[in-house]
């Protein structure tokens, strides 16, 4: 997020990769819980998986702009987190890199932020209210912009204000009824369940937060400084055990 | 409880679909290529200039399907997944590039969640780096609106004969759009419903994904082990063969006298000899209903694993359909002289 410091653009997206694929390590067995409660349990380890691969792989680019970095992560969560979300998360990257073809800057980052939202939006053909990633990204994204273009806040207020706003997505997601991705077949039982999808959503906005301020020397500002008010697990969740699982393809 | 691992034919579960690929590709040199780092199979001899291209895939473990059926008049190439697991976007995307000639590529899709996104973001990416693709979803399972892992019907033993149709239509050089009508027309004119006697056993689990009492079947079955609509005591083949065959042509709503070809699939473990003693009581409900029989095919086509059972699949035909299932076609799995 560097409006004046474009060259080392593909270098900050590299250590937002890095800060990611920590943090998603650190969050597995929490995400890994979250998902076996209402999907497949696999959530957790092919995060992991995908996002250590795409660290590797950014760090292997040779002196890369941002685009490349976004697209090699991208391209590298499409081949290696499988099922839905590679191509929700991986995919939408792909496509949405080519907005940063200039570098990072307020405008390209909203571009990017909106092109990211559209595709998840498509290929999942879910909206906001289906229990799904969605219901984090969407408030994250109409806040980013709307911080940056009417409110003029510089670029880590506004991101500040788009990481709180998917904060109260992801606790969104938990008193509503699942209508796409797996969860969706549980029906009325997937009510009371956080949303793995939304929930490492918010952690991957969280960690580029972090990296842009310390990239452009400046605090977290403190509304999003805390970490996330998550429920605890739903006590009722220790019967829900989905129907046997072979696969989704 | 004693836990019972079932015997398999594998080495390493991890290693099963990789080795599976390495065998095909070893009994066909002269007709299957891998792309390599891929578990993608193609045409050797592809890809075929001046025609349309098909291509398709999805999990491991319904074989012959996918890879089975690349050849003259059908594929020129698969993506397989891991065992019931959508094989990953930029598998899909290799396919495309490998496959595309130049005129274009038709992806045929069965319906699941995972081989839908991920095909549809393959094509997305193919389509920018300047590939014509075009796409039909197949949804031919009369059983259940929406399923374990489908919005909408899910896509099985149908999806052959859209191989099938759609690969004559490419092979007799007609364009992307004819290619799509075909398929298309088949797809709005296909039915199957299948049933299971026993689960299947993935390599991984190692042991049955549902149980099933000794004296019990599950109607509606699809083909990934997951539940069917309606669990009911063991009946005469006669009797099955009649819930099935009801189902599906409930379904079509076909006029008398129409022409249909059928398919009688075994799941993976059911004697052929069971096969033909469904297809005979399934012709003479045909015939009861005043339909005709164009054509009956009797095998496995689109398996489960190890899963005992069978699916019953009737598709309305009509002279161009006719024409395209008569047409040639040479492929490890299906050859039409």
């Amino acid at each position: 997020m560097s409006d004046d410091r474009t060259g080392d653009d593909g270098a900050a997206v590299v250590a937002a990769v890095e800060a990611v694929a920590e943090r998603i390590e650190e969050e597995r067995d929490h995400l890994t819980q979250l998902d076996s409660a209402i999907g497949d349990a696999d959530h957790g380890g092919n995060m992991a998986r995908g996002w250590a691969e795409a660290a590797d792989a950014a760090r292997d680019l040779d002196d890369p702009d941002a685009e490349t970095v976004a697209k090699t992560v991208g391209k590298t969560l499409m081949g290696e987190v499988g099922g839905a979300s590679g191509p929700l998360f991986g995919g939408s990257l792909v496509f949405a890199a080519g907005e940063l073809d200039e570098g990072i800057t307020s405008e390209t980052a909203v571009a990017f932020a909106e092109t990211y939202l559209e595709k998840v939006e498509d290929r999942g053909d879910a909206r906001v209210g289906d229990q799904t990633m969605v219901d984090a990204l969407t408030p994250a994204v109409h806040t980013f912009k709307k911080s940056i273009e009417v409110d003029d806040l510089d670029p880590i207020e506004a991101l500040a204000k788009a990481v709180d706003a998917a904060e109260r997505g992801v606790a969104f997601t938990v008193p509503i009824r699942a209508r796409k991705g797996r969860a969706s077949y549980l029906g009325w039982r997937s009510v009371g369940h956080q949303d793995p999808g939304a929930t490492s959503t918010l952690f991957i906005l969280e960690e580029l937060l972090a990296v842009a301020a310390e990239r452009l020397g400046v605090d977290v500002p403190e509304a999003a400084a805390t970490s996330p008010t998550i429920p605890d697990e739903d006590p009722d969740e220790a019967g829900d055990d989905p129907a046997a699982d072979p696969g989704d393809d | 409880m004693l836990l019972t691992i079932m015997k398999k034919l594998i080495n390493d579960p991890d290693d099963v679909v990789d080795e599976m690929l390495e065998g095909m590709t070893a009994a066909y040199p002269d007709r299957l290529r891998r792309l390599p780092d891929t578990q993608v199979l193609v045409r050797d001899d592809g890809p075929v200039d001046g025609k349309v291209a098909l291509v398709t895939g999805g999990g491991s473990g319904h074989e012959p399907t996918h890879a089975g059926y690349i050849g003259d008049g059908m594929l020129d190439g698969a993506a397989a997944g891991d065992v019931f697991s959508s094989p990953t976007a930029d598998e899909f995307e290799e396919l495309i590039g490998a496959c595309d000639a130049g005129d274009g590529v038709l992806a045929i899709i069965k319906n699941y969640e995972g081989d839908v996104m991920n095909f549809e973001t393959a094509i997305e990416l193919a389509e920018m780096e300047g590939v014509e693709v075009e796409s039909v979803v197949v949804n031919d399972d009369v059983a259940v609106e929406d399923s374990l892992y489908t919005s909408g019907r899910r896509g099985v033993c149908g999806t052959i004969l859209v191989h099938k149709a759609a690969g004559a239509k490419a092979a007799q050089g007609a364009d992307l759009s004819e290619v799509k009508r075909v398929a298309e027309k088949v797809v709005d004119n296909v039915g199957t419903m299948g049933t299971a006697l026993t689960s299947c056993v993935t390599p991984e689990k190692g042991e049955p994904t549902f149980d099933l009492g000794e004296d019990e079947i599950e109607l509606g079955i699809g083909i990934h082990g997951e539940p069917g609509t309606e669990r009911t005591e063991t009946m005469p083949a006669d009797e099955i063969t009649e819930h099935l065959t009801d189902a599906v042509l409930d379904d079509l709503n076909l006029d008398e006298g129409q022409e249909v070809l059928t398919v009688v699939n075994g799941m993976g473990a059911t004697p052929q000899m069971e096969l033909f003693v469904l297809n005979r009581r399934l012709q003479e409900l045909l015939g009861e209903r005043g339909l005709e029989t164009y054509d009956a095919w009797v095998g496995d086509y689109m398996t489960s694993l190890d899963m005992a059972g069978a699916s019953i699949t009737v598709c309305a035909v009509d002279d161009e359909l006719k024409e395209l299932f008569d047409a040639p076609a040479d492929t490890p799995a299906l050859a039409v002289k």
